[in-house]
C-alpha cells in the first residue's frame, strides 16, 4: 500500500511536469468538446427554400406560410418556371422547392386529393432525409387542417400525435453529446497511461524500478492512481461545460455519475497500461493507444451509429467496446434520470471490463518482469 | 565466511546464441570483484541473471545464501543494483529520488530521512537537495543513483558499467566511493571495460564471447607473461617497425600501444641492444626499447587472442 502510493506520488509529479501528458490529460479533451460538440450536429436549420407556386390563391400562401413558420424554412426564393429552380438546385442556393398546382384552392374546398410537390437536393442524404421528414410533418398538419375545415360532420378520426421523451425538442446535440464524453474520455486515459509504462522501459528506470522489491500489481494500481484522479476531474468538468453550453439536462443523481465514470475510466486506464506493457516505444504506443480508443469508441459504441442496424458479427464485436456499456448508462442518468435498476447490467459490465484489464496489464508486466 | 556470491555454470541462451556460457565463481564477502569484457561479450546478461532479472538458461546463482533462480524475490531485497543508464526519474528532485526508491524497499519514514542524510552527504549533493535529476551532471547523477541503489544498506552490490560518460575526475570519486563500502564489508561485483578501473578490482574475470577466459587478482593475471617479457619501442615509424619485428623469430606478436609498439616475446632473454641496432639500420629511428610490466590491456588482448 505505501509502495503503491509512492509510485502514484511519483507518477502524479511526473505528470505535472510533463508537458506532453498534461496536453492529452487537460487540453485535448477540452478542444475535443468545442470541435465535436460544435460541429458534430445532425439538426438541419434554415433550410433555403425555393417555391413554384402556379396556384397563387390563399391557400397556396397558406400552405407557404406553414413551411416558412415550421422555424425549419426559410423562403429564398419565388420561382416560376422549373427550369428556375433547378437551376437554383444546381448553384446550391436552395436545398428544397416546394412545387404548387395551379387548382389548388379549388380542389381543396370540393374535397379532391391535390399532389403537391417537394423537390429535395439529395447531394446529402442524411440532410435530405431530415429535410424531407420536416417537409411531411408540415404538409401533413396542413392537411389535416383542411380536412377539418372541409369536413362538415367532424373532425378526422384518426390523428397522429407525436411526443418525443427526453428529448422533446429531438435535438441531436443531446444525444451525441453523451457519446461524446465517452468518447473523450477514453481518447485522453488510454493515451496518457498507454505512454507512461512504456516511457519507464525507454527511459530505464523500469530495470530499477524492477530491482526494487515490489509486486507488479502495486506498481500498476499506483500508476493508475494519479492518472484516474486526473480524467475524472476532466470527466466531471466535460459533463458540466455540457450542460453550460450545450444545454445537456441532469435529470439522474450525481453520485450514479460519478459511479459510472469510474467504473469506465478505470477500465480506460487498464487498456491504456496494457498496450503501454506490449509496446516497446512511446510511438508504437501512441499508434496503438489511438488505434484502440479512437475507433472503436466513435463507430462500434452507439455514439454516432446504431448499434441495432449492425450487421449480428460487428455487433458481437461491441459486446467488447465498454464504451457502448457507458454511453447507455450516461444517456440514461442524464437524459431519463434512470434509477440503478435500469442500467446496473451495463454498470457491471464497465466493472468486469476494468477488473479484467487491469489485471492482465499487472500480469502482462509480471511476466516480462520475471 | 561462505562467499557472497557463488556462480556454477551459470548459463543463457537466447534462441542459437549463447550469451553467457557455463561460467562458474565465486566472489567474497567484502571483495571488489571485475567483470572485465568488450560489449557484447556478456557482463550484462550475466549480472542480470545475478540479481534475478532474467532467468538462467542452466546453472545456478547463489547471492547472500539465496539461490536467485529459486527466490528471486528475496535476493531482490537483500542486493542493490545500478545498471549503466543511472536510472533516475529526471523530472523528479533529488530529494524526490531518494524518497520513492526509499519507498520502494519498504524504509519507512525516519529510515529515508537517515538514509537521505548519508545519501546527500556522500554523494556530495548538499545544496542541490531541490534540483530536478535532469539539471544534475553526470558525476553527480552517477553518485545519487548508487545512492538510491544503497538506500536499504545491502551487503552486496551489483554495478553494470556504473562509470559510462562520466568525466575521470568523477570516476575516482566514483571508485573511493565503492572501495569505502568495500572496506565496510560490502561486496561489489561491478562489470566495466575501462581497464584502468579494473586495476581498483580486487579481483577480475575476463569476460570474452560469454566464456570466463581467466581470473585472478591483477598481479596473477599478468603472470601469464612471466616467461614472455614484453618490450616497449618508441619509434616515430611505429607501423613499420610493427612490420619489421613480425619477421624476427623471437617475437610471437605485436600490438600498438598509444604511440608505442609492444612486442610480447617469445623467450625470456633477449639482446635488446641488438634488436634496437637491427631495427636502426634497416632505418626504423628507434628512440627507445624497454622491457616493461604488463598492462592489464595487455593481459585482456593476450586472453581474448588466446581464447
Amino acid at each position: 500500500m505505501r509502495k503503491m502510493l509512492a509510485v502514484g506520488r511519483k507518477e502524479f509529479r511526473q505528470i505535472a511536469r510533463d508537458r506532453r501528458s498534461l496536453m492529452v490529460l487537460l487540453f485535448v479533451p477540452a478542444f475535443f468538446l468545442l470541435l465535436y460538440g460544435y460541429a458534430l450536429n445532425f439538426d438541419v436549420q434554415n433550410i433555403q427554400l425555393a417555391v413554384h407556386d402556379s396556384d397563387r390563391s390563399q391557400a397556396s400562401r397558406d400552405l407557404v406560410n406553414a413551411f416558412v413558420e415550421s422555424g425549419y424554412f426559410r423562403l429564398a426564393a419565388d420561382v416560376s418556371s422549373s427550369r428556375e429552380y433547378e437551376a437554383l438546385i444546381e448553384r446550391g442556393e436552395v436545398r428544397a422547392v416546394l412545387v404548387i398546382p395551379s387548382g389548388l384552392q379549388r380542389d381543396l374546398l370540393t374535397g379532391h386529393r391535390v399532389p403537391v410537390q417537394v423537390v429535395i437536393n439529395g447531394d446529402n442524404s442524411n440532410t435530405a432525409t431530415t429535410v424531407m421528414g420536416y417537409a411531411l410533418s408540415v404538409l401533413q398538419t396542413a392537411s389535416a387542417q383542411y380536412q377539418a375545415q372541409v369536413s362538415t360532420r367532424s373532425a378526422p378520426l384518426v390523428t397522429v400525435e407525436s411526443r418525443v421523451w427526453y428529448n422533446p425538442q429531438l435535438r441531436s446535440a443531446l444525444f451525441l453529446i453523451p457519446g461524446l464524453i465517452a468518447y473523450i474520455g477514453m481518447i485522453s486515459s488510454v493515451v496518457s497511461t498507454s505512454l507512461s509504462v512504456v516511457r519507464e522501459k525507454e527511459r530505464g528506470t523500469m530495470e530499477q524500478v524492477r530491482m526494487a522489491p515490489l509486486g507488479t500489481g502495486s506498481y500498476i494500481l499506483g500508476k493508475t492512481l494519479p492518472y484516474f484522479v486526473i480524467s475524472l476531474a476532466t470527466s466531471v468538468f466535460i459533463v458540466l461545460a455540457s450542460m453550460a453550453l450545450f444545454g445537456l439536462p441532469m435529470n439522474g443523481s450525481w453520485a450514479l455519475l460519478i459511479l459510472a465514470l469510474s467504473l469506465y475510466l478505470a477500465g480506460a486506464l487498464g487498456l491504456g497500461l496494457m498496450i503501454s506493457t506490449i509496446a516497446e516505444s512511446q510511438q508504437v504506443a501512441f499508434q496503438l493507444a489511438v488505434l484502440a480508443s479512437f475507433l472503436p469508441t466513435m463507430m462500434l459504441s452507439g455514439f454516432v451509429f446504431p448499434i441495432a442496424s449492425m450487421p449480428a458479427p460487428i455487433q458481437a464485436i461491441t459486446l467488447v467496446v465498454p464504451a457502448r456499456y457507458f454511453i447507455v448508462a450516461l444517456r440514461s442518468i442524464v437524459l431519463k434520470g434512470a434509477e440503478l435498476s435500469a442500467f446496473w447490467t451495463e454498470l457491471a459490465a464497465l466493472a468486469v471490463y476494468a477488473a479484467l484489464m487491469l489485471t492482465l496489464a499487472s500480469r502482462r508486466l509480471a511476466r516480462q518482469w520475471a | 565466511m561462505a562467499p557472497a556470491i557463488l556462480v556454477r555454470d551459470l548459463t543463457r541462451r537466447f534462441g542459437a546464441f549463447t550469451a553467457v556460457d557455463a561460467i562458474s565463481f565465486a566472489v567474497e564477502q567484502g571483495e571488489i570483484f571485475g567483470f572485465l569484457g568488450a560489449n557484447g561479450a556478456g557482463k550484462s546478461t550475466a549480472i542480470r541473471m545475478m540479481c534475478g532479472l532474467l532467468k538462467p538458461t542452466s546453472g545456478t546463482a547463489v547471492v547472500d545464501g539465496v539461490d536467485v533462480s529459486r527466490d528471486p524475490e528475496d535476493v531482490k531485497r537483500r542486493i542493490g543494483y545500478m545498471s549503466q543508464k543511472f536510472s533516475l526519474y529526471e523530472a523528479l528532485t533529488v530529494e524526490q529520488n531518494i524518497r520513492f526508491f526509499g519507498a520502494l524497499y519498504g524504509l519507512d519514514d525516519a529510515r529515508i530521512a537517515l538514509r537521505m542524510k548519508f545519501v546527500i552527504e556522500m554523494a556530495g549533493l548538499s545544496g542541490r537537495e531541490k534540483t530536478r535529476a535532469r539539471d544534475l551532471a553526470g558525476g553527480w547523477r552517477q553518485r545519487l543513483a548508487l545512492g538510491c541503489a544503497i538506500l536499504h544498506e545491502p551487503r552486496i552490490v551489483f554495478l553494470d558499467e556504473p562509470t559510462g560518460g562520466v568525466d575521470p575526475v568523477s570516476r575516482r570519486q566514483f571508485w573511493r566511493l565503492i572501495e569505502e563500502m568495500s572496506r565496510s564489508g560490502v561486496t561489489t561485483l561491478v562489470t566495466t571495460h575501462y581497464l584502468d578501473e579494473a586495476e581498483h578490482c580486487h579481483r577480475i574475470a575476463i569476460i570474452n564471447a560469454g566464456k570466463l577466459a581467466a581470473m585472478g587478482t591483477s598481479r596473477q593475471l599478468k603472470e601469464i607473461f612471466a616467461r614472455r617479457p614484453i618490450l616497449e619501442i618508441h619509434s616515430t615509424r611505429p607501423v613499420d617497425v610493427m612490420r619489421a619485428l613480425e619477421q624476427v623469430p623471437d617475437i610471437e606478436k605485436t600490438t600498438v600501444f598509444g604511440t608505442a609498439v609492444h612486442a610480447v616475446l617469445r623467450t625470456p632473454d633477449v639482446d635488446l641492444a641488438g634488436l634496437a641496432r637491427d631495427l636502426n639500420a634497416r632505418g626504423l629511428d628507434v628512440s627507445g626499447i624497454d622491457r616493461v610490466m604488463p598492462s592489464l590491456e595487455d593481459v585482456f588482448l593476450d586472453v581474448v587472442e588466446h581464447a
